[in-house]
């Protein structure tokens, strides 16, 4: 039987530190990508002179560019300007700008669903502009975001897969190799890697609507 | 500064690219507009089977990499004596992962107008057809064009995954370029420009409409 064959353990075994990598880089990148989108997001909102406006075209630039590309450039052209990483970090360091950029202009329009009336409100009572972003606009502001940034999150952990242009040993590169011993595991082995990707995130996605009933 | 005669030498190369990436784009743009709709009726019918057959495919196709959706097409079919070329699998790959997301988008549409309008509308003595067609589905556009304008700007972006498959799309070729001349940094840097001038247009667009929509309610 070819599906026996394709599921033999040495293969599963491989396929699951794909997926043990897929989720370790995801994670990294889910954490490291929110900092730096509400940082990124908050700024915007925030209109400080110079940085804002410098950090909106750089949002907006990564934002319009196809990850993939981005993927490309951080693990081959950033060495020609001296900047060396390993195929994990490239895949990480891409992924967080290009995330990090969507979740901030998440971040940004979440903030700025907040009502002006209530910041005016704030600030005549006496708080300061950071009191008020602190206090008031900030915790209503990430409720409202959450179904947006989990979206983000999955969308993240699907493109971690592009990584596979790189050589990072996550889930689709490992699908690949044991694909590559016979023909006749294709459709099993992609089955199987599938149904990994759809559980996860499947998983999240129900996560995300059961917090959104409890927020709202 | 990037050096500009890696853009001159290779300018035919660099436009085969950004043509077949525009191409590839406006087929999968129509394919997956049809095929979302579709799915999309499948989805808002109140027949068991197609409603889970929408169900089923949204769901799944969703929550998979489009890579993962492209491969199926360029390593699966061959295995049941199907070869198709890397442009074909990676366009028909967009086509049915951007479906999904579109279905989504209008299904979403049309399940905003108060379901008392299309009672109101039958009561009055449309059919269901001139029901959706004079009542629904005018009101449902005005929902539906923001989220879908940034569907097809994912698109174009996700085009870029026939660079994967030898889809000589403008990633693929950028990718050769970039090994053959080693000018890694600067051939980046042109390709980069070179999907910007298509994405930033369409995502002006987008936000455009969206303001525009708003404020007309």
């Amino acid at each position: 039987m070819d599906i026996l064959h394709a599921f033999s353990p040495d293969n599963i075994r491989f396929i699951f530190e794909g997926f043990y990598m897929t989720l370790k880089v995801a994670l990294i990148s889910i954490v490291l990508s929110f900092v730096v989108g509400c940082i990124a997001g908050t700024i915007r909102y925030t209109r400080l002179p110079v940085i804002s406006p410098i950090l909106g075209v750089l949002v907006e630039l990564l934002r319009n560019l196809p990850l993939l590309l981005i993927i490309f450039f951080a693990r081959f052209a950033l060495p020609d300007v001296g900047i060396k990483l390993g195929v994990v970090n490239s895949a990480i360091v891409a992924l967080t700008l290009f995330e990090g950029a969507m979740i901030a202009e998440i971040v940004r329009s979440g903030l700025n669903s907040i009502d002006k009336g209530q910041i005016e409100a704030a600030r005549s009572s006496g708080l300061s502009y950071m009191q008020t972003l602190w206090h008031i606009v900030l915790p209503q502001g990430l409720r409202r975001m959450v179904p947006p940034l989990v979206s983000q999150f999955i969308s993240l952990l699907k493109d971690t897969s592009l990584a596979v242009v790189i050589s990072l040993g996550e889930l689709m590169h490992h699908a690949k190799i044991v694909i590559g011993q016979s023909y006749s595991y294709t459709i099993p082995i992609l089955l199987l890697v599938a149904v990994l990707y759809f559980l996860v995130n499947y998983a999240l996605s129900l996560a995300a609507r059961r917090l959104e009933t409890r927020l709202v | 500064m990037p050096d500009f005669s890696i853009f001159t030498d290779y300018f035919p190369i660099y436009m085969k690219g950004f043509g077949n990436t525009i191409v590839a784009s406006i087929i999968a743009l129509i394919g997956s507009f049809v095929l979302g709709t579709i799915i999309a009726v499948f989805r808002i019918s109140s027949v068991k089977l197609l409603n889970w057959i929408g169900t089923a495919f949204v769901e799944f196709i969703r929550n998979i990499p489009l890579l993962l959706v492209v491969f199926v097409f360029f390593y699966g079919l061959p295995s049941v004596g199907v070869t198709l070329s890397g442009f074909v699998c990676g366009t028909v790959g967009l086509t049915v992962y951007t479906a999904s997301f579109i279905a989504e988008a209008i299904r979403a549409g049309i399940m905003s107008v108060p379901r008392g309008q299309t009672e109101a509308a039958q009561a009055t003595g449309l059919t269901y057809i001139q029901t959706m067609r004079y009542v629904v589905l005018p009101q449902a556009v005005k929902i539906v064009i923001p989220p879908l304008s940034n569907q097809f700007l994912n698109l174009v972006k996700n085009s870029s995954v026939l660079g994967v498959f030898a889809g000589f799309d403008l990633m693929y070729f950028g990718d050769q370029i970039a090994s053959e001349t080693y000018a890694t940094f600067d051939t980046y840097v042109i390709v980069a420009l070179l999907y910007l001038v298509l994405t930033l247009p369409l995502s002006y667009m987008a936000l455009r409409l969206e303001r525009k929509l708003a404020q007309t309610g």
